[in-house]
């Protein structure tokens, strides 16, 4: 008992805090509790599934292959399967996170799951059909072609600019992180 | 729509994996679980963070800030409200769809989406967890900088 309000204690800081925010302005109190319960069954909606395959993953797929298609010196290949397995995703950006644990645990590279990472939040294929309608062809069109190589600039960036040292704890972290051993 | 497919797929890949191997597959529930269950406290923070902010910010409001005109100032407006909200895109794209009708630019509207994609201050807490203070922090704020790239190509092709 004592253990989950530690770990909820966030949570129950915040929804406090939102309680508060009523006393003075009911209106906002009331519609950001409503927005909140309403996302929370979204992600209840959305997330399963995510989590489900990343149990799949870890279970199913051998170190060895993961290394050998996206792990350091798979080159090219591994860069657009990063990008094509971040873009057929689904789910909030915060989902993509345990998956990336589980991508480091297998040894995928650094700039990979960076790569991942970046295709995830915004090249996510359902979200750019969504796109295309509704602020039309030229402005998803210009945003995708600028995108998929920032993404990649940026993630190569950062793996450079982490240290080897800093990697190494990150990839520690993700042991845990991931989904236990 | 695309939850769906998700869902489609998930089902036949645990079938799959349940006829090859129960035992397999009860630890890949598990793990997926575990893995879930290891985050959702934080998950739990930013889906109320994300609760406060859209109840303050309502098209309206943002419409007002990035309005028609605003030029550079409207475009780091943009940024900014692009990098602490968290909106999901099938919000996100009609509500930018009407921010254009209600006069603002394109050059803005590409900074909004942009950040609102690639950068997450209210997720920064739960991705520090997994990839440490220093990348993620780098990561947002190079997101964020690139976003201005992104706005400044937009502006200029579609604009």
């Amino acid at each position: 008992m004592v253990n989950m309000i530690k770990r909820y204690r966030g949570f129950l800081i915040v929804f406090a805090c939102i309680g508060l925010l009523s006393i003075f302005n009911r209106d906002i109190g009331i519609k950001a509790i409503s927005i909140s319960a309403r996302s929370f069954v979204e992600m209840l909606f959305i997330i399963p599934p995510v989590f489900v395959l990343l149990g799949l993953l870890d279970v199913w797929v051998p170190r060895e292959s993961m290394v050998k298609y996206m792990g350091e010196g798979s080159g090219l290949k591994g860069v657009l399967l990063s990008l094509f397995i971040g873009s057929a995703a689904a789910g909030p950006l915060y989902a993509a996170f345990p998956v990336s644990a589980v991508f480091m645990k297998k040894g995928v590279s650094f700039s990979n799951v960076m790569i991942f990472i970046g295709a995830w939040s915004t090249t996510k294929i359902p979200m750019v059909f969504f796109e295309f309608e509704s602020l039309g062809a030229p402005f998803a069109l210009t945003r995708l072609l600028v995108d998929i190589p920032g993404i990649i600039i940026i993630a190569l960036l950062l793996a450079k600019l982490g240290s080897r040292e800093e990697i190494r704890e990150i990839y520690e972290n993700a042991e845990k992180m991931g989904s236990g051993s | 729509m695309d939850s769906y497919l998700l869902y489609g797929i998930t089902i036949v890949l645990l079938l799959l994996s349940f006829f090859k191997d129960r035992k397999k597959t009860r630890m890949a529930l598990k793990k997926g679980w575990k893995a879930f269950d290891n985050i959702l406290p934080q998950f739990l923070v930013v889906i109320l963070f994300v609760g406060v902010m859209l109840a303050v910010l309502d098209p309206q409001t943002i419409s007002r800030l990035i309005g028609k005109g605003s030029g550079w100032v409207g475009v780091i407006l943009a940024a900014m409200v692009g990098s602490i909200t968290l909106i999901p895109g099938f919000v996100a794209f009609p509500t930018a769809a009407l921010i254009l009708q209600a006069g603002a630019g394109y050059m803005q509207i590409g900074a909004f989406i942009s950040t609102l994609m690639m950068v997450g201050v209210v997720t920064i807490p739960v991705e520090i967890k997994y990839f440490g203070k220093k990348m993620t922090l780098l990561r947002n704020l190079m997101a964020f900088i690139f976003s201005f790239f992104v706005a400044y190509v937009i502006g200029r092709v579609v604009g």
